[in-house]
C-alpha cells in the first residue's frame, strides 16, 4: 500500500522540512521568507485567537452560541466568516501572483516558480471552493428561511454538519500553509500532472481532501436548501409567490445536489491513483485522464452557475428594492433561471475545446453555450425594466448592481467569443481566459454577495452599515476590476499563456503593470470593507433600525424585528400573493399584533457538527502525511457522533408562549412608537427600520 | 523598452541616475508607452497574423465583435439612463411601483437576442468547420509532415520524411502548409503558435493533428499554454517559416551536425528540464514516434489516437 512503511510510524512523512520557516532557514531566498511569513503568520493568528478568547472568556459563549448552534441564522452568518477570512487570504495571494507578473518580465521577480505555482492553485481553490461557496451558502442559509415564512432549515443538524465539513477543508488549506506545501495543479487539478509519478509531495493530497470535504459540505447543503424550499414554505407562498432570490437558491440546491458527486468521484477517483496505485488516470496501464477532466467540468460548468445564481437572487432583490418597485418580469425570470440550471448541464465541453474532437461536437458545445446567453440575457433587461418608472436611490448596494450589469454584459460578450470555437483555439489557456472568467465572477457572484452582505446586514445585526465606506469600498472594487482585468484582455489576445510566473515579451509589461495596480485597488476594496465594518459596529447605537424594515423592502424577512429573533416568526405567516409585506404595508396591514401566541419548538444545539467537522480534518490530515493511526482515528471520529446523536432523544427545546409574547410586544410597541422615516433619509440615523408609505401612483 | 542606454565612462553619479531611471522605468512605461504597448502586445497574437488559419480566425474575430455591439449598447446606454432619469430626487418622473410585466416588451427581449443567436450559431457552425485544426490547408504543394512530443519542458520535432529532428524549433518552408501529428511523452501541454494557428492539446498515448501555415517566411513564437510545473513559463520554442534554400541549408546543417537521436539521446532529451538552446539532429530512429505512443498506452488505441478523422 505504501512503499516507504509510513503509515505505522507516529508522524508519517511528516519531517522538519514541512515547515516553511525551516525551508527558508536553510535557503533564505525572498520566495522562500514569504512563504515562511505566511506560515508563521497563520501560526500566530491561531494563537492570536486563542489568547484573545482566553483573554475575553469568549471560549463558552463561542461553543455554546455560535459553533454548536443549529440556528441557520447563526449558520449562514459563520458560512460569511468563513469566506471573509479566505477572501482574505486569497486577495492577497492575487495581489502577490499580478506583482511577480509585473516585476518578471526579462527578470526573476520576487517568487519562485514552484511557489508561484502554490499561489494560483490555492487562489483557485480558495475562491471558488472556500470563499464563494461558503459565501453564497451562508446568504442562502439565513436569508430563504425568512422568506418562505420558515422557522428553520429542513435539516438543522445537516445543516451544521455541512458547515463544518467546508470549515475542516478550509482550515486544511489553511494548514498547508504552515505544514507542508499545496498542490501546483491548480483549482482545476488535472491528471496526469497531479498524480503521483508527476507530483509525489503532500500539495494534491492537501487540495483532493480539501476540495472532497467542502464538495460533501456542498451536496449536503443543496439537499438541505431544496429540502427546506420546497417543504417549509408558510400557508399560501406558492413556488410562484417565493421571493426571486428563493428560486435562483432553489435552482442553485437541486445544481448542488446534481453536479457536486461528479467532482467527489472525479477527486475520490484521483486519491485511489495517488494511494493505492490505480490507475483511472495515469498515462500507463490504460489509464486516462479524459475521463478526468470530462467528469471534472460536468461538475465545473453547474458549479459556475450555482456561484451566478445566487448573485442573480440578491441583485433581483436589492434593485426591486431601492427601485421601490416590484420586479419586472417575475415569471420569466423564474423561468429564465431554471432555463439556465438545466442549460448548465449540457456544456462542459466548452472548457476543453481544443481537446481534439470532431468540429461538429465543438459546434454543437458552442452553441449549447451561447443558449445560454438568451435567459441570461433576458434577466439582465428584467433588472433594467425593474428600474423603469421607480424611485431608484443609489445605496451601496444598488451600486453594486448597477456596476455588475454594466460589467457583466461585457464579461458576457467575451464569453460569446469563447464559445465560438474557433476563436476559443487562439485565446484558451491565456490570460484572457482569465480575464473572462474574473469578469463573470466578479460581479456576477462578489458584487452580488457584498450587495447582498450590505442589503441584508442590518436585518441580522440591527444595524445598518456605514454608507461612505460602503461607496468606498464600491470605488474600489470596480475601478480596481477593470484596471486589473481589462489589461489581462489584451494581453491574452497578445498570446500570454495563463499561470506564468515569468515573461519575455517586453510588450507585455506596462499591461502587467496596470493589472498589478488593479489589483492593489481591488485589495484596497477589502479592506475598505472591513473599515466599513469596523466603523458601523463602533457607531452601531446611531444606526439602529430595531423595527426592521429599513430598506422599505418587499419580502417577508423584513416583516419582522431586526435582529430576527431565534424562532424569525412569532406567528408563522400567511400569505396570499408575491411580494407579501409589500401589500400588507399597501393595506395598512403590517406590525398588526396576532390573536395569541403559542409554543415554539426549536432544535437544541448540538455538539455534532463541530466534531464531525473536526475528525473530518484530522482523518484528512492523517491521510495527507500518512499517519494511519490519526486517519483513522478521525474517520471513526466522523460516525461516532453520528451514532451516538441517533440515540439522542430530547434534541428540541420549547420556548414558552409568555416569552415569544414579550419580545412581540416589546417590538410592535417599538413599532407603532417610531416615527416612519421617508426614503429621502433612508441612510441617516432617524431611519429606524419603520418606512413611511410611498404614494401608489406617480404620472409624470 | 524603456532601458537606459549603456552609459560610456560612467561615473557614479551617471550609475546612479541610471539606476534610478531603471527603477522608474516600469512607471514611465505605463505612461508613455501605453498606447504603443498597446499595438505592440496585439501583434503578438491572432490579430497579428501572419497565416492563413489566424487570418481567417481574425475575421472571424472581427465579425463577432461588430454582432456583439447590438448586445451591448443597449444594455450600456439604458442601464445608467434609467438609473438616473428614475432617481428618487426627480420628482418629474413617473412612479409606476405595481407595473411588473408587459408582453410586447417580453418579446423584445426575448426575441432579438435569439436572433442573434441564431445568427452567430450559423456563423459558429460554418467556422468551426471551416477552421477545424484538423482539416489539411489548401496549397497546390503537399504539406509538410512534422511530427510533435511534448516533452517537460520542451517540444521535440520529428521529420519523418527527412530523418531528421529538432528541439524547441519548428522550421518549415513557408510556400508549404505544416501537418502536425502531436502527443505527449509527459503531462498534457497544449501546442500554441498565436500568429499562426489555434492551439490543441498534446496528450500521451494519443495524438491530435494541427494544421498550420505562413503567410511568408517570418519568425514566430510558439509556446505551451498548459501549466505542467516549474519550467513552464520556459517552455517558448522558435517557429522559422523559411524560404526553400533557408529551409534546405537548415536541413543540411542538422544533418551536418552529425548528432543521432536513439533512444539513449532521447531518454536523456525526456527528462525534465529546461532546455536553454535549440538542439538539432540530424538523424532519427525510426519510428521513435510510434515508440513514444505506444509506451504510453500499451494495446489499447495507440494506433488511432482519440479523434474520429483519423
Amino acid at each position: 500500500m505504501n512503499e516507504d512503511g509510513h503509515w505505522l510510524t507516529l508522524l508519517g512523512r511528516l519531517d522538519l522540512h514541512a515547515f516553511p520557516l525551516v525551508r527558508a532557514w536553510e535557503d533564505p531566498t525572498v520566495s522562500e521568507l514569504i512563504g515562511a511569513f505566511a506560515g508563521a503568520l497563520v501560526v500566530v493568528g491561531a494563537v492570536g485567537l486563542v489568547a484573545l478568547l482566553t483573554w475575553k472568556r469568549w471560549w463558552r459563549p463561542l461553543f455554546r452560541d455560535w459553533l454548536t448552534s443549529l440556528d441557520h441564522k447563526k449558520i449562514g452568518i459563520m458560512y460569511v466568516v468563513l469566506a471573509g477570512v479566505m477572501l482574505s487570504r486569497a486577495l492577497v495571494e492575487a495581489v502577490l501572483m499580478r506583482a511577480q507578473q509585473s516585476l518578471a518580465v526579462d527578470a526573476p521577480g520576487i517568487v519562485a516558480p514552484e511557489h508561484f505555482a502554490q499561489l494560483f492553485s490555492t487562489h483557485g481553490t480558495i475562491m471558488i471552493f472556500f470563499m464563494a461557496m461558503p459565501f453564497l451558502t451562508g446568504l442562502i442559509n439565513y436569508v430563504v428561511p425568512l422568506q418562505i415564512g420558515a422557522r428553520d432549515v429542513a435539516f438543522p443538524l445537516l445543516n451544521s454538519i455541512s458547515l463544518m465539513l467546508t470549515a475542516g477543508g478550509a482550515g486544511l488549506v489553511m494548514l498547508s500553509l504552515a505544514v507542508g506545501e499545496f498542490s501546483t495543479g491548480g483549482w482545476s487539478g488535472y491528471p496526469p500532472y497531479t498524480g503521483k509519478a508527476f507530483q509525489p509531495g503532500v500539495g494534491p493530497d492537501y487540495w483532493i481532501w480539501a476540495v472532497t470535504l467542502a464538495s460533501l459540505g456542498t451536496t449536503l447543503s443543496g439537499i438541505n436548501i431544496a429540502a427546506t424550499i420546497y417543504k417549509k414554505r408558510c400557508p399560501g407562498l406558492h413556488l410562484t409567490r417565493m421571493p426571486l432570490f428563493c428560486w435562483t437558491s432553489l435552482c442553485t440546491a437541486i445544481l448542488m445536489i446534481f453536479a457536486t458527486p461528479p467532482l467527489t468521484v472525479a477527486t475520490a477517483l484521483l486519491a485511489l491513483d495517488r494511494y493505492l496505485d490505480f490507475h483511472f488516470f495515469t498515462n500507463d496501464l490504460g489509464g486516462n485522464m479524459m475521463n478526468y477532466v470530462n467528469l471534472f467540468w460536468l461538475f465545473g460548468h453547474p458549479e459556475v452557475y450555482i456561484l451566478i445564481l445566487p448573485a442573480f437572487g440578491v441583485f433581483s432583490e436589492v434593485i426591486s428594492a431601492f427601485s421601490s418597485k416590484e420586479l419586472y418580469g417575475y415569471k420569466s425570470l423564474a423561468a429564465a433561471t431554471m432555463a439556465i440550471g438545466v442549460l448548465s448541464f449540457t456544456v462542459w465541453l466548452h472548457h476543453f475545446f481544443t481537446m481534439g474532437q470532431s468540429a461538429s461536437v465543438n459546434a454543437a458545445f458552442g452553441i449549447a453555450t451561447m443558449t445560454i446567453s438568451i435567459p441570461t440575457g433576458v434577466k439582465i433587461y428584467n433588472w433594467i425594466w425593474t428600474m423603469f418608472r421607480g424611485e431608484v436611490r443609489f445605496t451601496a448596494p444598488m451600486l453594486f448592481a448597477l456596476a455588475f450589469i454594466v460589467t457583466f454584459v461585457l464579461g458576457g460578450l467575451t464569453g460569446i467569443m469563447l464559445a465560438i470555437p474557433p476563436i476559443d483555439y487562439v485565446v484558451h489557456n491565456t490570460v484572457f481566459l482569465v480575464a473572462h472568467f474574473h469578469n463573470m465572477l466578479i460581479p456576477g457572484l462578489l458584487y452580488g454577495m457584498i450587495a447582498g452582505y450590505m442589503y441584508w446586514f442590518p436585518k441580522a445585526f440591527g444595524f445598518r452599515l456605514s454608507e461612505v465606506w460602503g461607496k468606498v469600498a464600491f470605488a474600489c472594487w470596480v475601478s480596481g476590476f477593470y484596471l486589473a482585468f481589462m489589461p489581462l484582455y489584451v494581453l491574452g489576445l497578445g498570446g500570454m499563456a495563463r499561470r506564468s510566473q515569468a515573461l519575455f515579451e517586453p510588450d507585455y509589461r506596462p499591461w502587467l503593470i496596470v493589472a498589478a495596480c488593479g489589483a492593489v485597488l481591488l485589495l484596497s476594496g477589502l479592506v475598505s470593507l472591513f473599515v466599513q465594518l469596523f466603523v458601523s459596529v463602533r457607531d452601531r447605537d446611531a444606526n439602529r433600525v430595531p423595527v426592521g424594515d429599513p430598506w422599505d423592502a418587499r419580502g417577508l424577512e423584513w416583516s419582522v424585528a431586526a435582529p430576527p429573533p431565534e424562532y424569525n416568526f412569532a406567528t408563522i405567516p400567511r400569505v396570499d400573493r408575491l411580494d407579501p409585506f409589500y401589500w400588507r404595508k399597501e393595506r395598512g396591514e403590517a406590525y398588526r399584533t396576532p390573536s395569541r401566541y403559542e409554543d415554539i419548538v426549536m432544535p437544541k444545539e448540538s455538539w455534532v457538527g463541530p466534531l464531525v467537522g473536526l475528525a473530518a480534518a484530522a482523518c484528512a490530515f492523517g491521510l495527507v502525511w500518512h499517519i494511519g493511526w490519526l486517519s483513522l482515528v478521525g474517520f471513526l471520529g466522523i460516525w461516532i457522533p453520528v451514532v451516538a446523536r441517533s440515540f439522542v432523544r430530547d434534541i428540541h427545546r420549547t420556548i414558552p408562549a409568555a416569552e415569544v409574547e414579550a419580545a412581540e410586544r416589546l417590538w410592535l410597541e417599538r413599532a407603532h412608537r417610531v416615527r416612519p422615516v421617508p426614503r429621502e433619509r433612508e441612510t441617516e440615523p432617524a431611519n429606524l427600520g419603520l418606512a413611511r408609505p410611498f404614494p401608489s401612483e406617480v404620472t409624470a | 523598452m524603456l532601458e537606459a542606454a549603456p552609459a560610456p565612462a560612467p561615473t557614479l553619479a551617471t550609475a546612479r541616475r541610471g539606476r534610478a531611471l531603471r527603477r522608474l522605468a516600469p512607471w514611465l512605461g505605463v505612461v508613455a508607452l501605453l498606447p504603443l504597448g498597446g499595438c505592440g502586445v496585439l501583434d503578438h497574437g491572432m490579430l497579428g497574423a501572419a497565416g492563413p488559419v489566424a487570418d481567417q480566425t481574425r475575421s472571424l474575430f472581427l465579425l463577432v465583435c461588430a454582432i456583439l455591439i447590438f448586445v451591448a449598447a443597449p444594455v450600456l446606454l439604458l442601464t445608467p439612463i434609467f438609473a438616473w432619469h428614475y432617481r428618487l430626487s426627480n420628482t418629474k418622473s413617473a412612479y409606476r411601483p405595481q407595473w411588473g410585466f408587459n408582453w410586447p416588451l417580453e418579446g423584445l427581449i426575448w426575441i432579438p437576442p435569439t436572433i442573434i443567436v441564431i445568427v452567430l450559431a450559423v456563423f459558429l457552425w460554418r467556422d468551426t468547420h471551416a477552421l477545424d485544426p484538423y482539416k489539411p490547408l489548401a496549397s497546390p504543394l503537399p504539406p509538410v509532415e512534422v511530427q510533435a512530443v511534448a516533452l517537460d519542458w520542451k517540444w521535440l520535432f520529428i521529420y519523418p520524411d527527412e530523418g531528421v529532428a529538432s528541439v524547441d524549433e519548428l522550421a518549415f518552408p513557408a510556400d508549404r502548409p505544416v501537418r502536425l501529428t502531436l502527443t505527449s511523452d509527459t503531462v498534457m501541454q497544449s501546442f500554441f503558435v498565436p500568429r499562426l494557428a489555434g492551439q490543441i492539446y498534446a496528450m500521451a498515448g494519443m495524438t491530435t493533428q494541427l494544421n498550420l501555415a505562413a503567410d511568408a517566411p517570418g519568425r514566430f513564437r510558439g509556446e505551451n499554454t498548459q501549466f505542467n510545473g516549474v519550467g513552464f513559463q520556459n517552455q517558448k520554442f522558435a517557429v522559422l517559416a523559411q524560404s526553400n534554400d533557408d529551409h534546405a541549408a537548415w536541413i543540411a546543417r542538422a544533418r551536418a551536425g552529425g548528432r543521432t537521436l536513439d533512444p539513449a539521446a532521447y531518454a536523456t532529451l525526456a527528462a525534465r528540464s529546461v532546455q536553454p538552446e535549440p538542439i538539432l539532429f540530424g538523424s532519427v530512429a525510426p519510428d521513435l514516434f510510434r515508440s513514444i505512443l505506444t509506451r504510453n498506452d500499451p494495446g489499447l488505441h495507440a494506433a488511432h489516437g482519440h479523434h474520429a478523422h483519423e
